[in-house]
């Protein structure tokens, strides 16, 4: 369907094109890791695929040593003549990929779930945060080495979450946090993930008014 | 209280002091259809900044699915979109089918465009109903959920299962249709235009619905397209993308029928574009009610992609043994990777399978990312609301200095 667009991108690019394919009718080629900007904006700008469908990668770790570990995988659309192009190139663990977000702003959310679920860092990416997973996730869960047992560790109270724990239409002494609860304190009993009138009923916690009046700030259990 | 005039000077009136104010929405929210979290920077009513956390329902489908056989994944697939399984079901087994060089028989992809179509329309009622909901128009949500009924009870007989059918199979479907399936769809369709009818004379020209649908939420065509958005969304902005149309696959070339394209890519387009496109699909319906093969296989006769049938597993060496082989062994695939993608109820679905080790299949809804941009793109809007121009929430000063 578009073999012209493969065989123009090899022509053009040469050596740094290291395999095309057409399987089952889809086009493919597989570039180098250091060509992998240049050549999305080859495809974008002058073969005119402006669409973006989708950005994945995959891990092959039987391939090490010889061969890079992950698959890099993008496929596009040329929305006027209907051609699509599957884009490839292998990644090394721990070495990063130009982000493509100048190219095809739909790579954003693409590249930051690659980096959650396979570690893959994409340089220049402005907000490289990890997208479905929590930032305390250990490991990499789509990588064939994570086993599909593994358990995560419980965490702690986020002491220095910047903004989100308390947040400004909820004063000191109305809501709740909206972190996790301190697990080290609920097995002292000092649970105070009950609403603040029921924790000072129940001796859990001062009133913040009688605090603020110059009150001790222990809690009141012992 | 005494009014307020209207044609108060300007600087007769204070403004009220516009603080940027952080809204922490969800995860858990009665607005928040499924869990997710935004946290909103808000300027009034306009939203200034916007960051979206989603992957609290992240249940690493992927994952779960790279450890089963193929045949093992469709219960994933169903789940993928709860309220049209049948395109999912039927986008993974076409994935697979592509990977494995197959062509299933002419009456499943019949079958496929049947069900396929029924539950695109079930897609479309529940978010138009809930997007009327939202805006207060519960009745039109309710009418349609009746409708979304009346067709989950036709896919009840066909597939045995109201929600999460898992009734298409690699290479063709679990059952041939029944013999009540034309009649049950014939019947549908005075009761769908019906209440379609009653539901669209309900909000659409309705001044509540129309105020917070008409420019709001705009997407421009040239950003949807560089988003990778499809589907409605793209279709509202004027893009002329349609999978069963740009890129024909089973037997959607056969059919007669229309893509409805919006203008301004608003939420009203995107309102009737999806109104329009539920009777595009019941017109694809009624063909293919004509056209299907009454009888005939819905399998491919082939031992190593379809189980036997019992009597066969049951009677002959030859049948237990593929039976055995398929279910302990599974479907074995080439080598090799393809992009498969068709056109699901909220957009394009595509997946990447690939050899069984190496496989990865990704369906991913975009429309959460696009949020990002939806939320931004009011802010160009003249029609946004601008408190100085409010007349309720000017005090004067001497109003004040009473207090």
């Amino acid at each position: 369907m578009s073999k012209l667009v493969i065989e123009r991108l090899a022509a053009h690019f040469g050596a740094r094109i290291l395999e095309t394919s057409d399987f089952r009718g889809d086009d493919t080629a597989r570039v180098a890791a250091d060509s992998w900007l240049e050549v999305a904006q080859f495809l974008k700008s002058d073969c005119g695929f402006n669409q973006y469908t989708d950005m994945t990668a995959v891990d092959y770790p039987e391939r090490e040593p010889e061969e890079p570990r992950f698959e890099v995988v993008l496929a596009v659309r040329n929305m006027e003549k209907g051609q699509r192009v599957t884009l490839k190139t292998r990644v090394e663990d721990g070495k990063t990929l130009p982000t493509l977000i100048k190219v095809w702003a739909g790579a954003d959310w693409g590249e930051r779930e690659i980096y959650d679920m396979f570690g893959i860092r994409f340089d220049g990416h402005p907000d490289l945060r990890r997208i479905l997973l929590y930032e305390e996730f250990e490991g990499y869960p789509l990588r064939k080495d994570y086993p599909i047992e593994k358990t995560q560790p419980l965490l702690a109270y986020r002491e220095n979450a910047p903004d989100f724990s308390k947040l400004p239409p909820f004063g000191l002494d109305e809501g709740q946090p909206f972190g996790r609860i301190s697990w080290q304190e609920r097995l002292k009993g000092r649970d105070q993930q009950v609403s603040p009138a029921i924790a000072v009923q129940t001796g859990q916690r001062q009133a913040l008014s009688q605090t603020s009046a110059g009150g001790s700030s222990a809690g009141t259990e012992e | 209280m005494e009014p307020i005039e209207d044609e108060l000077s300007e600087e007769g009136a204070l403004e009220l002091p516009s603080e940027p104010m952080r809204l922490n929405m969800g995860p858990s929210h009665p607005a928040m259809h499924g869990t997710i979290r935004m946290v909103i920077d808000l300027d009034g009513e306009t939203i200034q900044n916007l960051d979206i956390q989603p992957g609290y329902l992240h249940r690493g489908f992927e994952k779960s699915c790279e450890r089963g056989t193929w045949q093992q994944v469709f219960p994933y697939a169903d789940r993928l979109n709860y309220v049209s399984p049948m395109l999912n079901n039927n986008g993974f087994a076409m994935a697979v089918e592509k990977l494995l060089g197959i062509k299933v028989p002419e009456r499943c992809e019949y079958y496929r465009v049947i069900l396929g179509e029924l539950a695109r329309i079930c897609d479309h009622l529940t978010c138009n109903g809930a997007s009327a909901m939202e805006l207060g128009a519960f009745t039109p949500f309710l009418w349609m959920l009746k409708l979304r009924d009346f067709i989950w009870d036709i896919l009840e007989e066909e597939t045995g299962a109201r929600m999460t059918h898992s009734f298409a199979r690699i290479g063709g479907m679990a059952k041939p249709p029944t013999k009540n399936l034309e009649r049950n769809v014939l019947d549908l369709i005075p009761k769908f235009e019906k209440t379609l009818i009653e539901c669209e004379k309900t909000v659409l020209r309705n001044r509540i619905f129309l105020d917070r649908m008409e420019k709001i939420g705009i997407l421009s065509k040239e950003r949807a397209i560089e988003l990778g958005v499809t589907g409605i969304m793209l279709r509202s902005t004027g893009v002329d993308y349609d999978v069963r149309k740009a890129h024909p696959y089973s037997v959607y070339n056969r059919f007669d029928f229309e893509v409805p394209v919006g203008h301004d890519g608003d939420n009203y387009d995107r309102f009737l574009c999806r109104m329009e496109e539920m009777r595009q699909s019941l017109k694809i319906i009624r063909q293919a009610i004509d056209q299907i093969p009454k009888d005939g296989p819905v399998s491919v006769d082939d031992v190593r992609v379809v189980l036997p049938e019992k009597p066969a597993v049951y009677s002959t060496i030859e049948g237990t043994i593929a039976h055995f082989k398929l279910v302990m062994e599974g479907i074995k695939v080439p080598a090799g990777q393809v992009y498969s993608f068709s056109e699901a109820g909220n957009g394009e679905l595509g997946f990447f399978p690939g050899l069984r080790r190496q496989r990865d299949s990704l369906p991913r809804p975009l429309s959460a990312s696009l949020l990002v941009q939806l939320e931004r793109g009011p802010r160009d809007d003249p029609r946004r609301h601008d408190r100085r121009h409010h007349p309720d929430l000017r005090i004067r000063e001497h109003d004040r200095r009473r207090v």
